[in-house]
């Protein structure tokens, strides 16, 4: 499969907050082709620390795409037939402008000059991207976790632009303990000296309060059952306790490393607006239910959640389902078993291709 | 002239291999909205979308049905009849069956007031407890009927209401319900005589308290 990475300028985005950014940058690939008709496109949408590398192998750095089980020939999002795309979102910093981008007015990065941006800023760029590919309608917006919120955005903001749409693992709206959890990994980035308000730029990042913030991310998107499957009690690479506060458990070793490979991929100023923005997404404001939220979408849904998923439980699948179902819309929703939590997405794929594969198969036969 | 068309009703019993369903696929309009609940793997929507381009949508409670309903395109959601019908609007749907699963619901009754509310009409198929086996089986053995009908031991059935054809149509006088049309099966066979002694599975057509026939709407017969 070819993985064809792009970027485009846009002169200016208009944001949420009133503000605008421009100009604006937006990191794309895609995969497979559009059909003459260009009735074939599918938006993915990533995750929070995802990008626009999706699927395949990157050119760049040689790594396959977050969602590679899911995309390709022959796969869930199936290469052959579909023509799938996906960006990296706005306040990202894998391509799309973002708090590390260069600020034009000052020459320097933007740091905390960055505007607070919203899920629905990230999805009007997107927009933007879509239009300029001259795709009148979307086959399908799909994608886990913050994707499956943008997602909902895009089937309410731009009813007339999407046929259907799979929020996976996904919510209308973050409850407390989702917002906690991300104040407490905003937190962990702002109490490291090295933040510097956020002017850490050509300087020493605050790495140590990155990895904090995403070890405790990592806690979250396993489960009980998957952390004792793959850690247990067992011990690194010793027999037994040190008596100190050097690594002892594999489970600590496991999420240091991972902290620590996430900060050279990440911006710790990304993290900090990105998880706002997650944080500010609620579909119901201003409409006062959801269901009245819902109201302007008519795109075919597939809703899914994970059994073991106590970050986005399946209540709040059920809860989005129940509002659809009120508005009559075409909803299909089932929570499937499975042991690794909230990367379930990612990694427990198998049926969840069949699901997608059916339901873009039956949603394209209808719409052509 | 090209080969006559097989009659509809052996084709979907070939398809589906229920003559419920044969029934059910008889009985629905096409270009309707239809609600099935207990779907089991949206065989009946698959074939209802098909060949009466039906908009269709499915409630089933197995998570593994569902999945394989939503592989083969049929809009399902994973949930509970007794609960699942209340979020749909008034009306939502020309049809909503339920077939083979009433006696399994906790509150019948509430249920099928459910489907017409959501429904403009209700197509419920279900095993005739009044069957001769079942009233002869009880009857020389004292224990709690076991046959082809009701294959299950009493402590793991998952029927829990058991009904007779007098037991709904007195239902229906009572609630007001129209009943529309009503099918006897024997087998694969339509009966008409004693159907409450004969008749394996019936099929109910019904409709609201006075809403008109299906048979109405067309012309009238000579």
């Amino acid at each position: 499969m070819i993985v064809e990475a792009h970027n485009v300028r846009f002169n200016s985005l208009p944001l949420d907050s009133g503000s605008t950014i421009a100009p604006v940058d937006l990191a794309y690939e895609t995969y497979g082709e559009l059909n003459p008709a260009r009735s074939n496109a599918i938006l993915v949408l990533h995750a929070f620390s995802g990008d626009a590398h999706a699927a395949g192998i990157s050119p760049e750095t040689g790594k396959p795409g977050w969602w590679d089980n899911m995309i390709g020939p022959g796969k869930g999002f199936d290469t052959n037939k579909y023509f799938v795309i996906c960006t990296n979102v706005l306040g990202g910093c894998r391509g799309t402008t973002g708090p590390s981008s260069i600020n034009p007015e000052t020459g320097c990065p933007y740091g905390l000059k960055f505007p607070v941006i919203t899920v629905g800023d990230m999805v009007r760029l997107q927009k933007m991207l879509i239009d300029s590919l001259g795709i009148r309608r979307l086959l399908s917006v799909s994608g886990g976790s913050m994707g499956g919120m943008q997602a909902l955005e895009w089937a309410v903001s731009y009813p007339d632009r999407v046929v259907s749409a799979i929020p996976i693992a996904s919510t209308t709206r973050h409850s407390a303990q989702q917002i906690a959890f991300n104040e407490v990994g905003r937190q962990a980035i702002m109490a490291d000296p090295d933040w510097n308000e956020g002017a850490y730029y050509g300087r020493r990042p605050p790495a140590r309060g990155l990895a904090v913030a995403r070890m405790v991310g990592h806690i979250t998107y396993m489960s009980d059952d998957s952390m004792r499957e793959k850690f247990g009690r067992r011990l690194r690479e010793k027999e037994t306790f040190s008596f100190g506060f050097d690594v002892d458990f594999e489970v600590e070793s496991y999420l240091r490393y991972r902290g620590t490979q996430f900060v050279n991929r990440f911006d710790a100023n990304s993290y900090l607006y990105i998880t706002k923005a997650m944080d500010y997404f609620d579909l119901t404001s201003g409409s006062g239910s959801l269901a009245a939220a819902l109201q302007p979408a008519q795109a075919r849904f597939l809703v899914i959640s994970f059994s073991s998923d106590w970050l986005y439980p399946s209540y709040q699948s059920q809860e989005m389902v129940r509002a659809l179902r009120a508005r009559n819309c075409d909803v299909a929703y089932v929570e499937l078993q499975s042991n690794y939590g909230h990367d379930s997405f990612l990694v427990d794929v198998a049926e969840q291709s069949e699901l997608v594969r059916g339901f873009l198969a039956s949603t394209f036969d209808k719409a052509s | 002239m090209n080969a006559p068309v097989p009659k509809p009703q052996a084709f979907v019993r070939a398809v589906l291999g229920r003559s419920d369903f044969a029934i059910i696929g008889e009985i629905v309009e096409p270009k309707s909205r239809v609600l099935d609940l207990g779907c089991g793997e949206g065989e009946l929507l698959e074939w209802l979308a098909a060949n009466k381009d039906v908009d269709a949508r499915g409630v089933e409670i197995s998570g593994s049905r569902v999945q394989r309903a939503i592989a083969r395109g049929v809009s399902v959601f994973q949930g509970d009849i007794d609960q699942g019908l209340a979020d749909y609007p008034d009306q939502a749907f020309d049809y909503v069956i339920l077939s083979q699963t009433l006696q399994e619901t906790h509150h019948p009754r509430q249920v099928l007031r459910e489907m017409l509310r959501v429904g403009r009409r209700v197509i419920v198929a279900f095993p005739n407890f009044g069957h001769w086996s079942v009233r002869l089986s009880m009857l020389l053995s004292g224990r709690a009927p076991r046959n082809r009908l009701f294959p299950y031991e009493w402590y793991d059935s998952p029927n829990i209401h058991f009904l007779t054809v007098h037991d709904f149509v007195e239902l229906a006088a009572r609630e007001a319900w129209t009943i529309e049309r009503r099918y006897f099966l024997s087998g694969q066979r339509k009966i008409t005589a004693l159907p409450n002694l004969r008749a394996e599975t019936a099929v109910f057509l019904v409709g609201q308290a006075g809403s008109l026939r299906a048979d109405c709407q067309s012309a009238p017969r000579p």
